[in-house]
């Protein structure tokens, strides 16, 4: 592959993102939503199994996501805040992801999770023009496409489907269902879907409560032509809960041979000042903008791609 | 023998896949926000031409196929096998047997200059040029005064192939023929 010095999208498709930026604000202005902006390099990373943070020698971690700095502002008193700014995940390079990519992440207080899911679906007509959204479960997703109980499925039956869809060997429950839920959404062919209900132990920050006789993480992704555009928690209050996470996901990490990482406890100990009642959501901006503008891949709406 | 990972993988790259070498077509890095990375490709079967797709774990491995593509000028058949020679200059013959000639074996013209692909230095396909010229071995004689119809009819060629041709070809006439359609160009000469 030759390299180019030239940028990979097209002035007139940057011109064209200049203009989608400003109607994002223009969006979160209308509804009284302040900007913040929060730093993109940290001591700490995040335990999430499937993050990996690019790591910077001597100084700690860029952020794979605003989350931590914008929930300590909602702890010392930030009212509704909004942020626009790059995110970065180590590894992840394709059509669709950039190591650096750009995040747009909100958090409404005193909102549910409906009414967030509805502000998300208005902002994506604001920038797309109005289409039908759809919303399912997780486990309707599943049960659909595959015949399998998402919520407790049987290991026998997950790996028998994941070699009909072309995955030999799955490490565990974990990687098959993500690789099934992946293949499901890929299949479905629905312009806007918003997914619901995820299995409890996918809750990542998000509450858990019992729904229908099961204990569903209150969380939602947004599905555009296919792609995941949005992912939305009520948010965890409880800092005993966070703790306990953060140990579930070092134990699995160390299972799959990855590092181990702190909790955080700046945030930890904002958790236990109080957080208030809130919802929040991050959205893969550049997704978004690649959508409103008929591209293929990030690489047409970004100026330069990592190399 | 090397081995690729998924953070190689791109078009065009050969790899053994179940003990058979494929070539990659496409290959797409999947990642849920919240879960796994997968790295899902699409390879063509370099023996069979069929279309698998797998989904590998991101930062698995795969071994390299020893698969090469040479030009070599086709000779002539004897029946069982296609006899080729190279064009290097040292005038090595090299034998191609039914399962690798394929469908190629109904537009080898004598001396054409084709692309075989060897795999652990074995041939596995064999490429015709896109156009060949053929002889026409068999037809029904053409009604003279048809041709501003444009109706067709059938014809065979010296290799055994048919082609649909216009009616006014006559065995004997030396055809241009598409390969990768298999279809009728022009007539050549008479």
């Amino acid at each position: 592959m030759s390299e180019a010095w030239q940028p990979s999208a097209a002035i007139e498709t940057l011109l064209q993102r200049a203009h989608l930026l400003e109607r994002t604000r223009a969006f979160f202005k209308e509804r009284g939503v302040v900007e913040v902006q929060t730093p993109t390099l940290d001591r700490y990373g995040v335990t999430d199994v499937a993050i990996e943070n690019i790591v910077v020698p001597a100084y700690g971690y860029l952020q794979s996501s605003p989350e931590f700095h914008m929930k300590r502002l909602l702890a010392a008193g930030m009212p509704s805040c909004f942020q626009i700014n790059p995110a970065f995940r180590a590894g992840e390079t394709g059509r669709w992801h950039n190591p650096e990519f750009t995040m747009l992440e909100w958090y409404r207080l005193g909102f549910g999770l409906a009414e967030l899911m509805a502000e998300v679906a208005a902002l994506v007509d604001w920038l797309l023009g109005p289409a039908k959204v759809r919303s399912m479960t997780l486990g309707e997703l599943v049960l659909d496409a595959f015949g399998l109980n998402v919520y407790s499925p049987s290991e026998k039956a997950v790996r028998a489907v994941c070699r009909d869809e072309g995955l030999e060997n799955p490490r565990d429950l974990h990687e098959a269902m993500d690789f099934l839920i992946e293949r499901a959404i890929a299949n479905l062919g629905i312009e806007r879907l918003f997914l619901t209900d995820y299995p409890s132990d996918q809750a990542a920050l998000a509450k858990v409560a019992t729904r229908g006789g099961r204990r569903v993480a209150l969380r939602f992704e947004l599905i555009v032509d296919g792609l995941e555009i949005a992912n939305g928690y009520d948010e965890l209050r409880d800092v005993n809960e966070y703790q306990r996470r953060c140990k579930q996901d070092n134990d699995r990490r160390r299972l799959l041979g990855l590092p181990q990482k702190l909790k955080n406890p700046l945030f930890e100990a904002a958790m236990a000042a109080g957080l208030p009642d809130c919802c929040g959501v991050a959205v893969g901006l550049d997704r978004l903008f690649a959508l409103a503008l008929g591209k293929h891949g990030l690489h047409e709406v970004l100026a330069f791609t990592a190399s | 023998m090397a081995s690729y990972s998924t953070n190689e993988f791109r078009p065009g790259l050969k790899v053994l896949l179940e003990g058979e070498p494929c070539t990659m077509l496409e290959s797409e890095f999947v990642k849920p926000g919240k879960g796994q990375a997968f790295t899902r490709v699409k390879f063509r079967n370099l023996i069979s031409g069929r279309v698998w797709e797998r989904t590998l774990r991101s930062g698995e491995t795969m071994q390299a196929a020893d698969v090469i593509d040479r030009e070599l000028d086709f000779l002539y058949s004897d029946g069982d096998f296609w006899h080729f020679m190279t064009t290097d200059g040292n005038y090595d013959q090299v034998a191609v047997g039914a399962a690798a000639i394929g469908e190629a074996k109904d537009f080898l013209a004598e001396q054409s200059r084709c692309q075989i692909t060897f795999w652990d230095d074995n041939p596995i396909a064999v490429v015709p040029p896109n156009f060949v010229e053929l002889t026409v071995t068999e037809t029904d004689p053409g009604l003279r005064g048809d041709t501003a119809q444009g109706g067709t009819k059938p014809a065979t060629l010296e290799t055994g192939a048919v082609v649909n041709v216009p009616l006014f070809i006559e065995i004997g006439d030396m055809l241009r023929i598409d390969t990768r359609k298999g279809e009728y160009v022009s007539r050549t000469k008479q």
